[in-house]
């Protein structure tokens, strides 16, 4: 699993960064002294797992958890374990470490993170492969034999991951075991636009631009020279 | 008093040296820092803050293995919650304790 660790304090941040060495399955992509340089990475980064404290200055790990669309799993790491009640409360959360961390009590820990990894990617794993067209504003999508139709308009982001592409949507995300190539054919020309080979997104959603990116929501788009010319081009430029 | 012990940091560091060495010089990096804004947050009479500096501290007193101690920093942070400073000294004792241990190694 790939991990990330967000602690204000340095020697919270070493310990953790240790026992996750001590794991075989867990790999630390990065350690971030506060949780708005973790919201930066998480932006334009996949991580499995994140290990958050929660009483950090200015932005609290609860602030981190509600600011972020999908948190990933999530082992709280703390000094007060008072918090245990309100931490439950969110589906994301799946243990909670009280600080000094035992190596015994991190292993359990793992385990349970990797538990919770297996059963969500079970969920929503779509059982048929392709990305069904329909007319009008409306995709059909096919997940876990159920198809479910998503508002064209309101989708402002898809996002190649592997064999699977995330369609983003104003109300959720579908994961859906298809191609950016496929569901390009399916979404309007006028609306949407791929700026990478990686992202195709809504040109309605766009809040900004900035040199070789595109803010869409809470997620910066990586913009390719290739592509650049023809986002411009859309734009209705003063 | 309590003496602070290197116990906790060899059960944890699965008998690496190097990250023993490594964590020893953050903790001593970073308590002094830690400490010197407890002092002007106490100083300036500011109960919330010095609370949240107590809190953090709490950490690195339970790494050296100060179990008693660790609970006068828990009740000390409430006191400064409520707007008490009733447990200042014993806390503060606490603290120079760590700096002479952190000092000898």
């Amino acid at each position: 699993m790939n991990c990330i660790i967000i602690d204000d304090e340095a020697t919270a941040r070493a310990i953790i960064g240790q026992l996750c060495a001590n794991v075989d399955s867990l790999n630390v992509l990065e350690a971030f002294p506060n949780a708005m340089q973790a919201i930066k990475y998480l932006n334009q980064n996949e991580v499995d797992l994140v290990f958050l404290d929660i009483h950090m200055p200015d932005f609290t790990g609860f602030d981190f958890i509600e600011t972020i669309k999908n948190p990933p799993k999530t082992i709280l790491t703390t000094s007060d374990p008072n918090f245990a009640i309100q931490a439950f409360e969110y589906d994301c959360i799946v243990d909670y470490l009280v600080k000094p961390i035992t190596p015994e009590r991190f292993q359990k820990a793992i385990l349970k993170a990797e538990a919770a990894t297996v059963t969500t990617s079970e969920a929503e794993e779509p059982s048929v492969e392709k990305v069904e067209g329909s007319s009008g504003n409306d995709l059909y999508v096919n997940i876990d034999r159920r198809l479910i139709k998503i508002d064209i308009p309101s989708i402002y982001l898809v996002e190649a991951k592997g064999d699977y592409i995330l369609v983003k949507t104003e109300e959720k995300n579908y994961t859906v075991h298809s191609t950016l190539k496929k569901i390009e054919e399916k979404l309007p020309d006028d609306l949407f636009l791929k700026v990478h080979r990686s992202y195709i997104i809504n040109v309605d959603k766009i809040i900004d631009i900035e040199d070789n990116s595109v803010l869409i929501k809470k997620d910066v788009i990586p913009v390719s020279r290739s592509n650049r010319p023809e986002l411009m081009k859309r734009l209705n430029l003063l | 008093m309590e003496q602070p012990n290197l116990s906790y940091i060899h059960s944890m560091s699965g008998g690496d040296e190097a990250f023993e060495k490594q964590l020893i010089s953050i903790i001593k990096a970073e308590f002094p820092e830690e400490k010197s804004v407890y002092f002007k947050n106490m100083a300036e009479k500011n109960n919330k803050l010095s609370a949240d500096n107590v809190h953090k501290l709490k950490h690195k007193i339970s790494i050296l293995g100060l179990e008693k101690s660790y609970d006068v920093a828990v009740a000390f942070e409430n006191n400064l919650i409520e707007g008490s400073t009733e447990l200042q000294e014993e806390f503060e004792m606490i603290l120079q304790t760590m700096t002479n241990f952190l000092e000898q190694l």
